[in-house]
């Protein structure tokens, strides 16, 4: 990019900003895995994402073959963690789901996000009635719990993993969007917007790449804060059977079976629960060092007290 | 106070008039014909026709926005397609177990939140401190319906106290039905609890690095005074404006909850009413939802307003 285009002094301040960028996100990387919180968050992610992609290889069983002989077993050394009421090992169903969850989650956080900044920043960089338009609908969008919107999304397209992914997406819209806009108004009449429109930078150029890099570190801990939430509610819909459907061995389906036979396989129902729960920790803790290390202030600001 | 009340409440105006329609067109919009639905597959073309005359539906949508939104400002909510029996029945035999649970939720929550929020904040970086954010942290990532499940498996299979679901009838006695409401609360109260405690205990940290707290302390007063007069007061304001936005929480938390122990309130309706494709039911519920929340939000705006004197109602903007 820096061969093809002409080195104008003017411009310096863009790419220096990026570079700027770069190292502080290694700093900011070195700063999290320091921090205690979000090293621990970090680890436990880090299992996940090993499950997730190395859990198919792992799992002694198929995920949904079917051993009608051993319906509701306990757990055993044939199936550690028990089997299903179709005698599907649990075990093999929380290593698949692992990937499951992971995959919703970040698709609906990433969705939202590209949705929510290009909103966001087109409105506050184009302000005026568009700027108007745009966030009335976002507001109007917040006026909902967010549960209830997105069990009334998912009433319209019908349930299913992918409508509960686009339910969770929509939810998290308006808050990318308002995040990026105030940065966005914040910065619009700065001297590097001002002396970027001077070089004759398009609209869309000025807005991805000099506004945008100014929200990169509240985007990145907006979106380490939504992704277990997302994970969460995602869970949620596919236990009320809003969401993933069986045979698919998300573990929010997984818990809603699980409810029928409590009496009979109380380990059924303990299992994807505790997957779920501890995922969303990793996550939070993660989110938690994220937002200590990308603003030492906040920390500091803690130490001095004690 | 009065003005500032007065407008408000009329802010609410456009703000419900923008929900009503995008509800109205997320039903309109959904698939499948009511029409259709009403017949059956043996209708003829004219009797389809005539019935599309009679409710309406050959109307612009606009017209249709009009008319159902005057229906609705009448409260009259139409009929459910699954029962035929009408949404507002519906709603006032399911909405008053949903208040009763969110409110004694809410109630268990600050009397719990607040206080460990507050024993954290004191006990900074100590063990007390490092267990009770575990805590907070654990309540805040469980998912309430695994937790409802715990309990059943705790309460009602091990232990056989408490029945695993519904909500008693009424010649059982009040003392019988309240065993009915206790987990559903429970499992609505610790994710709440657990904002409010990590809320209050860095609103008090914000509060005590403060300087008047400083000065209030160099000028002798005892830790318990300098603590409750001056340190309290100040951090609970803002935590105030958490408990609005906790109130959609709570309403949140009852749809799964309820669902979790098939306790007979708005929550289960709604989930109901979604898997029946029940198109009026979820209407009138998601309008209620959205009247409740933004009516929560103006109630936490006064209150805030009337705790922090700094906060001039009259001007506000």
């Amino acid at each position: 990019m820096k061969l093809s285009q002409p080195v104008l002094p003017v411009t310096q301040p863009v790419s220096l900003r990026l570079r700027l960028l770069e190292s502080q996100s290694v700093a900011t990387t070195l700063r999290l895995l320091r921090n205690g919180k979000g090293a621990f968050g970090a680890a436990i992610l880090l299992v996940f994402v090993i499950m997730a992609a190395v859990g198919p290889q792992l799992a002694p069983y198929d995920p949904i073959e079917l051993h009608l002989e051993d319906q509701l077993a306990p757990p055993s050394a044939q199936y550690w963690f028990g089997a299903d009421e179709l005698g599907r090992d649990i075990l093999s169903r929380i290593l698949y789901g692992a990937g499951i969850s992971l995959q919703a989650g970040l698709l609906a956080v990433v969705l939202a996000a590209v949705v929510g900044v290009a909103t966001g920043v087109l409105a506050g960089y184009m302000g005026g009635w568009f700027d108007g338009l745009i966030m009335r609908i976002w507001d109007t969008l917040l006026a909902f719990p967010a549960i209830f919107l997105a069990i009334g999304i998912v009433s319209i397209l019908g349930p299913g993993q992918l409508n509960a992914v686009l339910a969770v997406a929509v939810i998290n819209m308006p808050t990318f969007a308002r995040l990026v806009r105030a940065t966005t108004l914040s910065v619009r009449n700065k001297d590097f917007v001002l002396a970027a429109r001077a070089t004759g930078a398009s609209d869309r150029r000025i807005m991805f790449r000099t506004i945008l890099p100014n929200c990169m570190a509240a985007l990145m801990v907006q979106i380490a804060i939504a992704v277990p939430t997302a994970i969460l509610i995602e869970a949620t819909l596919a236990y009320l059977g809003l969401g993933s459907q069986p045979p698919e061995p998300s573990w929010g389906n997984m818990l809603q079976s699980a409810q029928g036979y409590l009496y009979q396989a109380p380990t059924y129902g303990i299992f994807p629960g505790l997957a779920i729960t501890l995922m969303v920790i990793g996550m939070n803790y993660l989110a938690d060092g994220l937002q200590d290390a990308i603003d030492p202030r906040r920390q500091r600001a803690r130490a001095k007290m004690s | 106070m009065q003005t500032y009340v007065i407008r408000r409440l009329l802010e609410l105006i456009p703000a419900l008039f923008a929900a009503s329609i995008l509800i109205f067109l997320m039903i309109t919009l959904a698939p499948g014909d009511p029409v259709a639905m009403r017949l059956g597959t043996e209708a003829t073309p004219a009797q389809i026709a005539a019935e599309r005359t009679r409710l309406g539906l050959d109307q612009s949508l606009p017209v249709r926005y009009g008319i159902w939104l005057a229906d609705v400002v009448r409260l009259d909510l139409g009929q459910s397609l699954y029962t035929n029996r009408p949404v507002t029945t519906l709603i006032a035999e399911a909405f008053p177990k949903t208040v009763q649970l969110a409110l004694i939720s809410l109630a268990l929550s600050l009397l719990i939140g607040l206080p460990m929020g507050m024993l954290a904040a004191l006990r900074q970086d100590r063990p007390t401190d490092t267990v009770i954010t575990g805590l907070n942290a654990l309540g805040l990532a469980i998912p309430n319906f695994w937790l409802g499940i715990l309990m059943i498996l705790f309460f009602s299979v091990q232990l056989r106290w408490l029945p695993p679901s519904g909500a008693g009838n009424a010649d059982q006695g009040m003392v019988a039905n309240l065993r009915y409401l206790v987990m559903p609360v429970l499992s609505i109260a610790v994710s709440n609890l657990s904002v409010f405690a990590r809320f209050t205990r860095s609103a008090l940290i914000d509060v005590l690095a403060d300087d008047f707290i400083r000065t209030a302390r160099a000028k002798g007063l005892a830790e318990r005074v300098v603590i409750n007069r001056h340190a309290l007061k100040n951090a609970l304001i803002p935590v105030v404006t958490i408990v609005g936005i906790q109130f959609g929480r709570l309403l949140g938390g009852a749809v799964v909850t309820e669902s979790v122990f098939a306790f007979p309130g708005i929550g289960r309706l709604t989930v109901t009413a979604i898997l029946n494709r029940d198109y009026p039911v979820v209407q009138a519920i998601l309008l209620l939802v959205v009247l409740i929340f933004l009516v929560a939000n103006v109630v936490v705006d006064l209150l805030y307003g009337y705790l922090d004197p700094r906060v001039h109602l009259g001007r506000a903007e």
